[in-house]
């Protein structure tokens, strides 16, 4: 018999206003609604969450991991790039 | 709280919070059998989910059962040392699992009901009542919604999914007539302002109802006479085996804790 499976949704909750939408797993669900439902009972059961985004994981773009070294080596030596090499005058309070 | 129960406790009053009470305990008791049990992951949660809720409303139905009956028995005594006879739950929550389709369509036709119950009882003149109203409607909505889905998703499914779902139909729904069987119970319970009599909500149940069972392409059984007397006290022969099962801990080891 062939077996087809669910398709599978990425879970993003935002665990309170304010706060942004975080990746938490995933779930098998056949459509948007029943996504959010089986979410909502996976993830959300002690009150982790205040919003929930399903994202079909097939509609992700993800970067391909082998490419790492040219696309994330080459940050390694620009330390410059950190904000921590500016001296901060003291009227400034919140950076 | 009972500086708050202005109103004359009746044994009708009684009646009606242990018919809500043990509906929620015995439907809650048979979803909660599909633990461990259920076609995927994901649905195992919902349906442990569902009979979590139940439980926590037969919980707060039951105490205060106790309250308005004033012998000391609390939530356990009623829950778990009753006899059979003694439960006041409509035939239908009792009825067995059989397979995800049964369920899903017991559920669905219980969880419309219920919604349309805790939205009435909301208003209900037992004040501790109408507070567990408020909590369950949200619980009753989610159940109502969840199932309700599946209902169309089984029902304008596959082949198979389309011939369980209607077989499950064909057997529940002569247990929906006992819903709304007219009692003096219910019309001592409506008078007082306590609660909505059941038969009440028969039309606004069908209207929830049947545009669910008709976009899942099943064909709705003729009404029959066919009674069942779940909450007079006569249950089918399911409640004795569900009981043995729900009563074993709590009668061997009476007061247990964990």
């Amino acid at each position: 018999m062939e077996r087809k499976e669910w398709p599978l949704w990425e879970i993003f909750v935002r665990s309170k206003n304010g706060l942004d939408h975080k990746h938490c797993g995933s779930v098998h669900a056949t459509d948007a609604r029943m996504a959010l439902q089986v979410a909502r009972d996976v993830y959300t059961r002690r009150q982790e969450g205040v919003s929930i985004w399903a994202v079909k994981a097939s509609d992700i773009v993800a970067s391909d991991p082998d490419a790492k070294p040219e696309l994330f080596d080459p940050a390694e030596d620009k330390i410059y790039r950190h904000p921590t090499f500016y001296k901060l005058p003291d009227e400034v309070d919140h950076m | 709280m009972g500086a708050q129960m202005t109103m004359q406790t009746t044994p009708e009053h009684l009646e009606y919070v242990l018919r809500l009470g043990d509906a929620a305990l015995i439907h809650g008791q048979r979803l909660s059998e599909w633990c461990g049990h259920a076609p995927v992951l994901e649905e195992d949660m919902a349906m442990a989910n569902m009979a979590l809720d139940l439980i926590g409303q037969a919980r707060l139905l039951l105490t205060h059962a106790g309250k308005l009956e004033g012998q000391g028995r609390d939530e356990d005594a009623l829950a778990f040392l009753r006899h059979e006879g003694q439960y006041r739950n409509p035939t239908l929550c009792e009825m067995p699992n059989t397979d995800f389709a049964h369920t899903i369509v017991k559920a669905f036709l219980l969880g419309s009901f219920n919604l349309l119950l805790w939205e009435r009882l909301g208003g209900s003149g037992d004040a501790e009542l109408a507070a567990i109203a408020a909590k369950s409607l949200k619980e009753a909505r989610y159940h109502a919604e969840h199932t309700g889905d599946w209902v169309i998703r089984l029902g304008d499914g596959t082949e198979e999914s389309h011939r369980r779902a209607q077989a499950a139909l064909d057997v529940l729904w002569p247990y929906t007539n006992e819903l709304f069987a007219p009692n003096a119970t219910d019309d001592a319970v409506s008078a007082a302002g306590i609660g909505p009599a059941w038969a009440e909500l028969a039309a606004e149940w069908e209207a929830a109802v049947l545009p669910v069972l008709k976009a899942a392409t099943l064909t709705v059984p003729a009404r029959t006479p066919f009674q069942s007397y779940g909450k007079f006290g006569r249950h089918s022969e399911y409640m004795g085996h569900l009981l043995a099962h729900m009563q074993h801990l709590p009668r061997s080891f009476p007061g247990a804790t964990w």
